[in-house]
């Protein structure tokens, strides 16, 4: 990956928006009420340096808003199963933390961000943890590694709406300041609607709608291509 | 605004001054904080709050009352399902009984599929929970036009659009209750 030290990254470029995504895996007690389930941590962060109306400081609500729209497409389309992360019952299970960074805002954040995510997991190698059951500690075995097992891969659309009537698919920063709303719809590859994000902004009819969906449908396939490839060409340790 | 057992308090201060770092040169500036019943807001309530902020947005006639400040404030009494759509009616008869300029109205309403393909309106707590998807929507008066959605859990392309347009319908009736309730408030007066 484009991390050394992270278990699996991925930089994405779509356009001049850059977003790097780097996930690290810990060991952690399972919730009690979730015994068999890991767990994944997205956050997203937009520092001062990707653009000029960024701050310093704490978190602002569109970096809290894109972790937690991350949040809800890791969930809604079961990409990872929780139940997966699972290493014993009630004992031990992963927790993925995965860190989204924008590095040049140039528009679009979300779908970057959910590819940059989605490459990144497709990048990750666990270590096999197995449970010595004379001592209770769990052995960590650096050598033999595993994949995630990624089972739904979304991809994120996102539309600019200008005046009701004009769609503009991949808005740069500049298109989405003019804007006057934004629609992101998430597909899987099964053709069905993983996230359908509208945070207000100028009404849409039903027939603007279907429209957006089948061509993020198309889009899909595209770009699932494409990281197809990209993973295909890294060559394995 | 409570359906069921879900109820949230929404207050609206404005337009009034607004801070000159806040404050936007042709337009009102609105700032919606949403507090839940129990701990502090997270990163779900500033989710919220930016739906909420962008839907209202796009209501509002910002451009008469420029360089002022419009805070919407809600407050969540209880939740026993339908949250989000809550909000939004409450935000919308908070914006009404405030007597802003609105270019429409708005309301909320939620569906939830059920894991045999019935849709579900405004669910309980416990038919959100078994609902393989639930979607948000935010519908305006002028043509029923969608003017915002969010949705949790994974459906297919025509289970959206019959949710769409069963919200579409259900609309109707949530502008009616607003009528009413208005009517209500003004008639003693």
């Amino acid at each position: 990956g484009s991390i050394t030290t992270a278990d699996g990254s991925a930089l994405v470029k779509l356009g001049n928006t850059t977003v790097i995504c780097g996930v690290k895996a810990e060991l952690a007690a399972p919730a009690v009420d979730s015994a068999n389930k890991g767990y994944i941590v997205p956050n997203v962060e937009l520092p001062s340096l990707c653009a000029e109306r960024f701050r310093s400081g704490p978190p602002g609500e569109e970096a809290q808003a894109a972790s937690q729209f991350i949040a809800d497409v890791i969930e809604n389309s079961q990409m990872i199963v929780k139940e997966d992360l699972c290493i014993a019952n009630g004992k031990l299970a992963w927790v993925l933390y995965c860190d989204i960074i924008c590095l040049d805002y140039d528009g679009n954040l979300l779908d970057a961000s959910v590819f940059a995510l989605l490459a990144a997991l497709k990048n990750v190698q666990l270590p096999l943890v197995t449970i010595n059951e004379e001592t209770g500690l769990s052995e960590v075995n650096l050598k033999q590694k595993n994949s995630l097992i990624i089972r739904k891969h979304p991809v994120a659309t996102s539309f600019a709406i200008f005046d009701d009537t004009l769609l503009i698919v991949d808005p740069t920063a500049e298109e989405e300041d003019l804007a006057t709303g934004t629609v992101t719809i998430v597909t899987d590859e099964e053709g069905r609607l993983c996230s359908v994000h509208k945070p207000g902004g100028s009404p849409l009819t039903g027939a603007k709608f279907q429209d957006c969906i089948t061509r993020a449908i198309t889009r899909h396939k595209e770009v699932k291509k494409l990281i197809d490839k990209v993973i295909k060409s890294l060559t394995p340790k | 605004v409570s359906p069921g057992d879900t109820s949230v308090l929404a207050g609206l201060y404005g337009p009034a001054e607004a801070k000159v770092s806040k404050e936007l040169p042709d337009r009102a500036a609105l700032e919606v904080l949403l507090r839940p019943k129990v701990g502090l807001p997270g990163v779900l309530e500033r989710s919220r709050e930016q739906l909420l902020r962008q839907t209202c947005e796009a209501v509002i006639l910002g451009v008469l009352h420029p360089r002022t400040a419009i805070s919407l404030v809600l407050q969540v009494l209880s939740d026993a399902g339908s949250l989000l759509s809550c909000c939004l009616n409450a935000a919308c008869m908070a914006l009404l009984d405030a007597g802003l300029p609105l270019n429409a109205l708005f309301c909320g309403v939620t569906c939830a599929l059920q894991p045999d393909g019935t849709i579900l309106l405004d669910p309980t707590a416990r038919q959100e929970q078994e609902a393989r998807a639930i979607l948000t929507f935010a519908i305006a008066s002028n043509e029923r036009k969608v003017l915002m959605t969010t949705t949790k859990g994974s459906c297919s392309v025509e289970e959206m659009q019959q949710c769409l347009a069963a919200a579409q319908r259900a609309a109707t009736t949530i502008f009616q209750f607003y009528r009413d309730s208005v009517r209500r408030r003004y008639s003693k007066s």
